[in-house]
């Protein structure tokens, strides 16, 4: 049994729809990449398994349940955590508030502030620190470590190296290899396709609300996966 | 001599007026909402507590404990059942409900109560005071008042900054939709922030009902005051609102004893306007951008 699986999903913003009959299945412990260009509606599959958004039609089922109807902060608790594109750290609380905040509605398991900084060196001196403070790069290692204090099963992460430094990127993907060692489901976005790559044991390119391509990155060429980034 | 009798009067005056803020404060920081009848339910738990003296003869703490706690189940109940349903896009939703509620509760108190001012006796300590020197002294229950009100409000502060449930309100306030992917159900933080801001307008009303006589109509002056202590203080800031609560009580009562007694609600006015041009942030802005 997979441990996420969309059947025909549809999502509405309105009268417009971002994601058209998305089906898809996430492996336990395996690493799930969704590539493709900007308005692709990958950011919309993420808040849709977070429980941001609702589907018009179609399921999304969690270890073989389906979840449509839980809200999305009832979902943390089964084990589903978002870390939402834009970092979105709460600016006015100190890095450990944070920490102990994503802890809020989660599960018991091995994550705690301690293991998080192990995870995130670059985060202990700044632990008093006010989160609007720190650098981007800071600030998403703080969003990723927020995230995993509820000790998710599965772990969505939404444009991770949007916007920062080669070398931040470089350790933020690092951290990731890391946590995909620990057992732990990663489902993630992202427009640059080469690190994604390197982390993914699945990927799928979305294009304009539709899956154009998926399979196991070892079994794709990167002409496939260009055309499908272009819908060429 | 005078002078600094009214000043210490002022002080502790602005304790009250803190009271009465504290609520509303709390409420506009962790949701944006703008409780126009945060006034009126302060009155509604005065003569809540006149009711509960009168009409089953518990004693005037008493009466007050069980019309805080009370007011706190209002307060949850009322967000929860009503005022939850008036957020998100539209501003002025919330404001619009808030006015008729507080329309609705004038009138019900003056169905119920009839329109003549009540006062609530609560003895001996009205009258007693310290005496600091021969021209000086202060009054023991409006000190009291004073002594309530950092309690409260240090208590609050506490609770804020040291609390699971605290951050959980920080949390909300900075960003609702990242606090409820950390697993916090906004619409039942709202309803305790309302639950909490009315327990304390109760504290407030209660306290102001011994201090004076009230009416079902003074709500809206409680209300005026609150907003002026609120934004002097600095939108977001707790202890803000305790020391916008004082200056606007000393301004009140500093500018009785200059120009007479009718001027002093009119000289609080201006020093809040005065404060507004020249310090619009208010004293302790707290305001945090990502």
């Amino acid at each position: 049994m997979s441990l996420l699986e969309l059947q025909d999903v549809d999502v509405f913003y309105g009268d417009f729809q971002a994601l058209f009959s998305v089906s898809l299945s996430v492996e336990e412990g395996g690493t799930f990449a969704c590539i493709g260009a900007n308005g692709g509606g990958k950011s919309t599959l993420l808040k849709t398994i977070a429980g941001v958004h609702r589907p018009k039609s179609g399921q999304v089922l969690f270890n073989g349940e389906p979840v449509d109807h839980v809200p999305a902060h009832d979902r943390v608790g089964m084990g589903i955590s978002l870390v939402p594109e834009g970092r979105r750290v709460f600016p006015s609380l100190s890095v450990l508030e944070n920490l102990q905040v994503g802890a809020y509605g989660g599960r018991q398991g091995d994550w705690n502030v301690d293991s998080v900084l192990e995870l995130f060196p670059l985060l202990k001196p700044l632990i008093k620190r006010q989160a609007s403070s720190l650098s981007g790069g800071e600030q998403q290692a703080l969003a990723i470590g927020r995230a995993l204090m509820s000790n998710p099963h599965l772990l969505l992460l939404d444009e991770v190296s949007l916007g920062l430094a080669p070398v931040v990127i470089q350790r933020i993907y690092e951290a990731m290899r890391r946590l995909v060692g620990t057992g732990t489901t990663i489902m993630v976005v992202e427009q640059d396709v080469q690190h994604v790559l390197t982390v993914a044991d699945r990927v799928a390119c979305f294009l304009e609300g539709r899956i154009a391509l998926e399979g196991r990155p070892s079994d794709l060429s990167s002409e496939q996966i260009t055309a499908a980034y272009f819908g060429m | 001599m005078d002078w600094v009798n009214v000043a210490i009067q002022g002080i502790l005056l602005g304790g009250l007026y803190a009271l009465f803020a504290t609520g509303l404060a709390l409420v506009f920081g962790v949701m944006r909402m703008v409780n126009l009848a945060h006034g009126d339910l302060g009155i509604l738990a005065a003569f809540l507590t006149l009711f509960l003296v009168e009409s089953i003869s518990l004693g005037v703490l008493w009466s007050a404990l069980v019309c805080i706690a009370v007011m706190f189940v209002i307060g949850y109940l009322l967000q929860r059942g009503l005022l939850n349903f008036t957020l998100g896009t539209d501003d002025t939703r919330p404001i619009v409900v808030t006015f008729g509620l507080s329309i609705i509760i004038q009138n019900g108190l003056m169905l119920w109560f009839s329109a003549d001012s009540q006062g609530l006796d609560a003895g001996r300590i009205e009258n007693i005071s310290i005496r600091v020197s021969e021209q000086l002294s202060i009054g023991w229950y409006p000190l009291l008042v004073f002594l309530i009100a950092v309690v409260v409000i240090g208590a609050l502060q506490l609770f804020l900054t040291n609390t699971k449930l605290g951050r959980a309100f920080r949390a909300t306030s900075d960003d609702q939709e990242a606090a409820s992917l950390m697993g916090i159900n906004n619409r039942h933080i709202y309803s305790l922030a309302m639950a909490i801001a009315l327990a304390i307008v109760a504290v407030a009303g209660v306290l102001m009902a011994v201090r004076t006589t009230f009416d079902p109509t003074q709500g809206p002056f409680r209300l005026i005051f609150a907003f002026e202590a609120v934004i002097m203080g600095g939108m977001g800031s707790i202890w803000g609102t305790l020391l916008g609560g004082v200056v606007l009580g000393l301004a009140q009562t500093l500018g009785s004893q200059a120009f007479g007694v009718a001027w002093g609600t009119l000289v609080g006015h201006l020093v809040f306007l005065a404060v507004l041009a020249f310090k619009p942030s208010g004293f302790f802005a707290k305001t945090v951008t990502a």
